[in-house]
């Protein structure tokens, strides 16, 4: 998913940049008839609108269709395991550490002083896998299949003070647990 | 463009409060990115600042970049607004007066008591920092309080001057020519239309703003009363939101305003153009749930809200004001020169920007991007790309009068800027795409790479930053407010 952001980011951004730079070049040149250039531009506009109306409905009904946060969902799955998640500065306490490769986890992610975030990054912590908020008062199920062994670290991903870089823990994916 | 009479008068008190704004404006921009530069360092570990430390200039960059973009912006629309309508120096003076004492509290609660709460002091972090007192907190709070009074004072002044001259809000948006059926009055300028969304939306943004805060100040001084954190939540980044992107609306006055002398094409309204600017005002307020997608307990309908109208959001910026600079310089035989040039690369910068907040605004993106670095990339994209060339091109078309002197300096700094600037901003992407959060003081061995990277780029950024400041602090006193 980072790498499909990332890459439609730059193709989509390069093309607005060619769009300005074919335009800039030329500006200096006089002669252009205002009226024309004005009805040809708003026509590309025109177009490029419903172009762009279309593409909008198309990718919110792809992404929202089912329900994107796995544990929110109206029919969501039940859990193989529950693992309660609680942040505080600058710790988590995480009632279960260790699971099965495969297994369906809840976490049932809360917080006990400020607002903190609670992400897991894939054990090479390259990506994050999945993210949710911490909230004091409030509680945020994130549904997780860990489908490789290994260790994945969780790092909290809303600022919560001074200690707040240091704040990790690490969740065990072991086929033996 | 569009009116040939100057409502309000052309005092000396009013051009020296102009001065004031850009001169002060510029010192902090400049001061705040040297705070971000060495930020970039220390992540890089090429600065060996104390995470403490480190979090306070957090705290202060973020703080004295959106204030000072706000300001900045303000001024941009009391430079062009004034000539539509008449506008109190007095009321404008007051707005600055207000801030400074504003910041001098910010300055003394980072400085002098150590708060490091961030820009966005979400609650209840202010009240539990563990390491800065209650006072410090407080003297954060109040000090944002006063500069929230400040720009309720201009706005008020801004609206009793259209209501003046215009009846209604509702008129001055030039909703009363969408919606009807006679021919458009194309000298309705559309400075006062863009004026009149930003006081729609930043007078309810900064109530919120005042109403949060003023419970974040209860919450310090009696802890026991306290607050549902996710209202707060929502508050909080309402107001940030409608706050921060009021200064890109204010800003972009300056565009609407200079490029038509530049090219002999006037920039007036139209039906689209009337109806992009409803858009803006209404899905600027209601979008600003897609800061918090990843609050799943918050009701669905908000979440579907926030991931919808995000997208939304870009049509309005790229198919009007991006289309419409291209179809005024377009063969116009413009003549390039530092305002022109960075007026047409701040419209490239904000175009540019929206792409990557808009796919960050969908939920299955932001599952694994929010909070990375792939934030501050595109904010500041539109910010740093955008805003600041905006406000800069203005500011240097007020000094300019009768044609800027381009020296090979002006063309070295502005392409410096320009792509050192794009170069820092795809830094931050490229981040987020590795997931490296943001605001870490601390980094990763993994993390670093990039983090050196960015600091290249905003050194360089920098650089170029100081000379164009330099170059228009040495204009300053020949600023006009009639050119």
């Amino acid at each position: 998913m980072q790498g499909l952001a990332w890459s439609l980011s730059l193709v989509l951004m390069a093309g607005v940049a060619l769009i300005f730079l074919r335009v800039v070049a030329g500006a200096s040149q006089p002669g252009g008839d205002a009226g024309t250039i004005a009805a040809a531009g708003y026509r590309w506009r025109d177009r490029l609108f419903w172009v762009v109306i279309v593409a909008g409905v198309a990718i919110s009904f792809a992404t929202l269709r089912k329900w994107p946060i796995p544990g929110h969902a109206a029919a969501a799955a039940t859990p193989d395991v529950i693992v309660r998640a609680v942040g505080h500065q600058w710790r988590w306490e995480l009632d279960r550490d260790t699971v099965r490769p495969g297994e369906l986890v809840e976490f049932e992610v809360t917080s006990a002083d400020v607002n903190h975030g609670f992400a897991i990054y894939r054990p090479e912590k390259s990506r994050i896998l999945a993210q949710a908020q911490a909230m004091p008062g409030y509680t945020n199920k994130l549904q997780v299949r860990f489908d490789e062994p290994g260790d994945y670290e969780v790092l909290c991903l809303e600022y919560c003070g001074l200690a707040h870089h240091a704040m990790r823990a690490v969740i065990k994916v072991r086929a033996d647990s | 463009m569009n009116t040939t009479t100057q409502p309000s008068p052309d005092t000396s008190t009013a051009r020296l409060a102009f001065q004031l704004y850009a001169a002060i404006g510029i010192a902090v921009f400049l001061l705040m990115m040297v705070g971000g530069a060495t930020l970039r360092a220390t992540q890089a570990a090429w600065m060996p600042l104390a995470p403490n430390f480190a979090y306070q200039l957090l705290t202060l960059h973020g703080a004295g970049m959106v204030g000072t973009a706000g300001l900045a912006g303000a001024a941009v629309m009391w430079y062009f607004l004034r000539r539509h309508v008449p506008l109190s120096t007095g009321m404008f003076l007051a707005m600055l007066g207000l801030s400074l004492v504003g910041v001098v509290m910010i300055l003394a609660a980072i400085g002098l008591g150590g708060y490091a709460g961030a820009w966005t002091f979400l609650y209840p972090l202010p009240a539990k920092g563990m390491v800065w007192g209650v006072h410090a907190a407080a003297g954060f709070a109040g000090g944002l309080v006063l500069i929230g009074v400040g720009f309720l004072l201009f706005y008020l002044d801004c609206a009793l001057a259209l209501l003046k001259r215009y009846g209604s809000l509702w008129r001055a948006l030039g909703l009363n020519q969408l919606f009807g059926s006679g021919p458009l009055d194309k000298s309705h300028p559309p400075t006062v239309v863009a004026s009149t969304m930003v006081i729609i939306v930043n007078v309810l943004g900064i109530l919120a703003g005042a109403v949060v805060l003023i419970m974040t100040l209860v919450n310090l001084y009696l802890p026991s009363v306290t607050f549902d954190p996710l209202l707060m939540k929502n508050l909080i980044f309402f107001f940030g939101h409608v706050f921060i992107n009021a200064t890109i609306y204010m800003a972009v006055i300056g565009v609407y305003e200079i490029l038509p002398r530049y090219t002999g094409r006037p920039w007036t309204i139209s039906r689209p153009f009337l109806a992009a600017w409803l858009a803006i005002t209404l899905m600027v307020m209601a979008v600003y749930p897609h800061h918090l997608l990843m609050d799943y307990v918050l009701p669905k309908w908000m979440t579907v809200t926030g991931q919808v109208l995000s997208y939304c959001s870009g049509i309005p910026v790229l198919l009007v004001t991006a289309i419409g600079t291209l179809v005024n310089i377009h063969r116009s035989g413009i003549k390039w020169d530092l305002p022109s040039r960075l007026l047409v690369f701040s419209i490239f910068g904000w175009s540019a920007g929206v792409i990557p907040a808009v796919i960050d605004g969908v939920v299955r993106v932001n599952l694994v991007m929010h909070n990375t670095l792939w934030v501050p990339g595109h904010f500041h994209f539109y910010l740093l790309l955008g805003l600041l060339p905006m406000l800069l091109g203005t500011l240097f078309w007020a000094c300019t009068r009768s044609g800027w002197k381009e020296s090979a300096l002006d063309r070295a700094a502005f392409w410096t800027y320009g792509v050192a600037g794009t170069g820092f901003c795809l830094a931050f992407l490229f981040g987020g795409m590795h997931s490296v959060p943001r605001r870490f003081a601390v980094y990763d061995p993994a993390w670093i790479g990039i983090a050196q990277v960015g600091t290249v780029a905003a050194t360089l950024v920098l650089a170029a930053a100081v000379i164009l400041g330099l170059r228009l602090l040495t204009r300053l006193p020949r600023a006009s407010l009639t050119a």
